[in-house]
């Protein structure tokens, strides 16, 4: 297991689960990432305030890679601009893209979301795109430069779970990069699933966020995403169709 | 005038370099575009603001 590593852009990370940043206090980030085991840990870009006192890199334990979103982004356009200057802030250069022109359900737009990826991928960015789970749409995200591919499992906030299940193995099977289930993970046994069925990583914030004990919460999805890499690297045992096979011996029965 | 962070300000001709020092703005944890385009940090003392540009200043905050 020693020998696992996420590579992701040529950068070689051991934890499996990203975290968010989003919807709690900045006092707990620590212990989030700490109990969390987390390396990566994604952050939104937004207008400064200049009352704000602190700062969220402050909180942030040093040796973690940022991975700054381009929520609020309407347009691939907007989504480049926001990534700039995520990169001008001095954090490295992986950016998660996120494009939404729905502000019901929050779905990203999967057009927009190639056009973003090709343009950041030139510029020499780490493009990982947040996407609805299109095969499709997740090979023209290979083809236009993309480092990962981040599936929704269900709508963002959610916490509703692997909704697109099916759709979820398709580009895991498919697709030669890390798949990153993203959005909509509930439960430490949801982000468990995603990982037997062969998820590369697990992202989630509102799971924690909205979690009684958030530290907690992030020691039991750190245990569950361990628990579901190991299960994928041994191999599931076999589901019958139908019938039953006995685990103990068929012989030296206490009769006749 | 000069539109920064959606707001109007009567700071044209000002550099942004001067402006940021009259404000409260941690310079470390800021990045600055202008008209869309991403203004360096080495290049503050050099952008004088011109009458309706505008100016985004931001920094990062917690996000999923």
């Amino acid at each position: 297991m020693n020998h696992d590593k996420l590579m992701i852009g040529g950068h070689e990370f051991h934890s499996r689960f990203i975290l968010g940043s989003g919807k709690y206090s900045l006092k707990l980030i620590e212990a989030a990432v700490k109990d969390a085991g987390a390396e990566m840990i994604t952050l939104a870009v937004r207008r400064a305030n200049t009352k704000e006192q602190e700062n969220i890199l402050d909180f942030i334990p040093k040796g973690v890679t940022l991975l700054p979103n381009t929520s609020g982004a309407r347009t691939a356009e907007e989504a480049v601009r926001i990534a700039r200057l995520a990169r001008e802030l001095g954090c490295g250069n992986f950016v998660k893209i996120e494009i939404m022109r729905d502000s019901k359900y929050l779905l990203p737009d999967n057009q927009e979301t190639i056009k973003a990826t090709e343009i950041l991928a030139k510029e020499g960015f780490v493009v990982m795109p947040y996407m609805y789970p299109d095969l499709n749409i997740a090979r023209d995200l290979v083809n236009a430069g993309a480092a990962a591919i981040m599936p929704l499992a269900s709508p963002i906030g959610s916490n509703k779970g692997l909704a697109t299940r099916d759709f979820i193995q398709i580009l895991i099977d498919e697709i030669n990069l890390p798949i990153i289930v993203d959005a909509g993970i509930g439960r430490p046994s949801q982000a468990c699933e995603a990982m037997e069925m062969g998820a590369a990583a697990i992202m989630a914030n509102t799971a924690l966020a909205t979690a009684g004990n958030l530290p907690v919460m992030a020691s039991a999805f750190r245990q569950a995403i361990e628990a579901g890499r190991k299960a994928y690297l041994a191999g599931l045992g076999r589901v019958l169709t139908r019938g039953a096979s006995a685990s103990d011996p068929l012989t030296g029965f206490l009769r006749d | 005038m000069v539109k920064i962070n959606g707001k109007e300000l009567d700071i044209t001709g000002k550099t942004l370099a001067d402006y940021l020092a009259a404000t409260d703005y941690d310079p470390k944890r800021i990045a600055v575009e202008r008209n869309g385009e991403i203004v360096p940090r080495n290049q503050y003392s050099k952008t004088v603001l011109a009458d309706g540009d505008r100016i985004e200043i931001v920094s990062f905050v917690g996000g999923g």
